[in-house]
C-alpha cells in the first residue's frame, strides 16, 4: 500500500510565470494542482486523504522563490526558504528563531517559509514577524504580479486568489534593530507540540504583537495593542483588558483547555512586556 | 495505477547512480527501502515525528517519509548503508547507546549532519538538532554521551 494513496503527476517549473501558466493550465483540465513548496503538508495531509491533488507544481527551483539577501532596504524571502535556511543566514533573527518554534530541526530543513504561510495547519509561527512588520508579500497569479503589505493580504489565513502563488516576503531591515521577545509555550517539556506563541517587537510607536496558538488562527491585533501600551495602567489589568479583546473564543483541545490557555497567555504576556518595556520612558 | 503516474527516476544514492520506475508520490523513504532494498531508513510514524527515517540530501538531514523521492532527483542521497565506520557508529557502539536498535540509523544521521555542518555545536545546538529524533527505549542519556564523544566534547 503506497503511501500517499493516489496517484499525481509531478511538474517542476523553472520561472513564477512557468508555475502560473501551469496551474492554469492544470487547472482547466480538473487536476486540482497545488504548489509544493517543502510538500510536508501535502505529504502528511495526503496519507490521511485530507488532501487530494492530481498534479503538483514544485516551485522549489524557481530563483525567485529562493531569493535571500538584502534588496533596496529590505530583507528579501523566497517563499521556497526553508525555516531551517532563515535561521542560519540570521539575518533577522526574529523571523529566524520565531520559525525555528516550527516543528523540528530536521523537519525544519524541508518546511518552507510559503508552506508555513499558506498551509492548513493553524500554527504559522513564521508568519507572526511578518505580521509584526507589515512586511509586504510579492505574489502571482493568473492575473498578474502583485504586493501589497501583509496586513492587507493576511486575514486568519492568507488571502489568495485561485492560482494565485506566494513567491517573496520583504521585511524593512531597520526591523532588525528593534528589540524583541519570540516566545513558544510548550504544555509538557522542550520536546512537545505546541500550547501558544506570543512575538512581540518594540517599535518607535510602542510594543506589537503577534499570537499563534492563542486563537484557531495567528493574529495580530492593533485593538490588543494599544491596550497593551497604555504604560500608565497596570500590566495586569491591561493584560486582563486585551484578553477580553481577542478577536475570537481561545482554543480549547487536547493540546490544552482554553482556561489553561488563557492563563500561560497572561503569564506569556506579562513577561514579554516586562522585558520589552525595561528601560523605556513611559510617554 | 494510470502508466502515465509512473516514471523512471535516476537518483543519486550512496555514491552510486540507480534507477527506480515509481510514482512521483511515492516517497523517497518508500523507493529507497523497496526499489533499492535499502532497509537502514526506518517507516516509524510516517508523518515526520519519530526521525527513524533520517537520511541525509546534499548532507542535510531530512526525514525521507516527509520527501518525494521525485525531489531528490539531482541531489547526493545517503542512507546508513553509505557510511562507512564513522565516529558516530562507533560512539554508538563505544556507549551502548541503543536498545532496541530501531531509531539508531534515524539518530546516527542526524549526528553525522551535525557533525559535519556545525562541528563546534554548542549545547543549543546539539538540543535542537536531537529533538528531531524519538527513542522509544528512552536511550537518550547514552545517545547523549555518543553524540558528546562524536563531537569531542568528552
Amino acid at each position: 500500500m503506497p503511501m500517499i494513496p493516489y496517484p499525481f503527476d509531478y511538474y517542476q517549473p523553472a520561472t513564477v510565470g512557468e508555475a502560473v501558466a501551469l496551474f492554469v493550465d492544470l487547472d482547466a483540465r480538473g487536476k486540482q494542482p497545488l504548489y509544493f513548496s517543502g510538500g510536508t503538508e501535502i505529504i502528511t495531509l495526503g496519507r490521511i486523504n485530507e488532501v487530494y491533488t492530481e498534479a503538483v507544481i514544485d516551485v522549489k527551483r524557481i530563483p525567485d522563490c529562493r531569493e535571500i539577501g538584502r534588496r533596496s532596504g529590505a530583507f528579501v524571502w523566497g517563499a521556497a526558504l526553508t525555516l531551517s535556511e532563515i535561521h542560519d543566514a540570521r539575518l533577522f533573527p526574529l523571523l529566524g528563531e520565531t520559525g525555528a518554534g516550527v516543528a523540528d530541526r530536521t523537519s525544519r530543513n524541508k518546511i518552507t517559509l510559503g508552506g508555513n504561510v499558506c498551509g492548513r495547519f493553524i500554527y504559522k509561527e513564521a508568519v507572526l514577524p511578518l505580521l509584526l512588520t507589515d512586511s509586504p508579500l510579492r505574489i502571482a497569479g493568473p492575473g498578474g504580479e502583485r504586493t501589497a503589505p501583509i496586513g492587507q493580504l493576511f486575514d486568519r489565513t492568507l488571502r489568495l486568489g485561485r492560482g494565485e502563488l506566494l513567491v517573496q516576503a520583504m521585511t524593512d531591515v531597520r526591523y532588525a534593530a528593534f528589540p524583541y521577545v519570540t516566545d513558544k509555550r510548550r504544555k509538557g517539556s522542550a520536546i512537545d507540540y505546541p500550547l501558544l506563541t506570543v512575538a512581540a517587537i518594540r517599535a518607535e510607536e510602542g510594543i506589537r504583537l503577534a499570537f499563534s496558538g492563542v486563537c484557531a488562527f495567528p493574529f495580530r491585533s492593533t485593538e490588543m495593542e494599544l491596550i497593551l501600551n497604555r504604560r500608565e495602567v497596570p500590566a495586569e489589568e491591561r493584560i486582563a483588558t486585551a484578553i477580553a479583546r481577542l478577536p475570537a473564543p481561545i482554543l480549547n483541545d487536547i493540546k490544552g483547555s482554553a482556561l489553561y490557555r488563557e492563563y500561560v497567555l497572561k503569564v506569556t504576556l506579562g513577561e514579554t512586556l516586562e522585558r520589552l518595556e525595561k528601560g523605556v520612558a513611559i510617554g | 495505477m494510470k502508466a502515465e503516474h509512473v516514471v523512471q527516476l535516476e537518483l543519486h544514492v550512496n555514491g552510486e547512480r540507480r534507477t527506480a520506475v515509481a510514482r512521483p508520490a511515492d516517497l523517497l523513504l518508500d523507493v529507497l527501502r523497496e526499489s533499492f532494498g535499502l532497509t537502514g531508513a526506518k517507516p516509524g510514524c510516517r508523518n515526520g515525528d519519530c526521525g527513524a527515517c533520517t537520511v541525509l540530501v546534499d548532507d542535510r538531514p531530512m526525514k525521507s517519509c516527509l520527501m518525494l523521492a521525485v525531489e531528490s532527483a539531482g541531489q547526493a542521497v545517503t542512507t546508513i548503508e553509505g557510511l562507512q565506520d564513522e565516529a558516530a557508529q562507533r560512539a554508538f557502539v563505544e556507549q551502548f547507546a541503543f536498545q532496541c536498535g530501531y531509531c539508531t540509523p534515524g539518530f546516527i544521521m542526524n549526528i553525522v549532519a551535525l557533525s559535519r555542518l556545525e562541528p563546534q555545536a554548542d549545547e543549543g545546538t546539539i538540543q535542537d538538532w536531537m529533538q528531531s529524533n524519538i527513542c522509544r527505549c528512552t536511550s537518550y542519556e547514552e545517545i547523549g554521551k555518543a553524540i558528546h564523544v562524536v563531537l569531542g566534547k568528552r
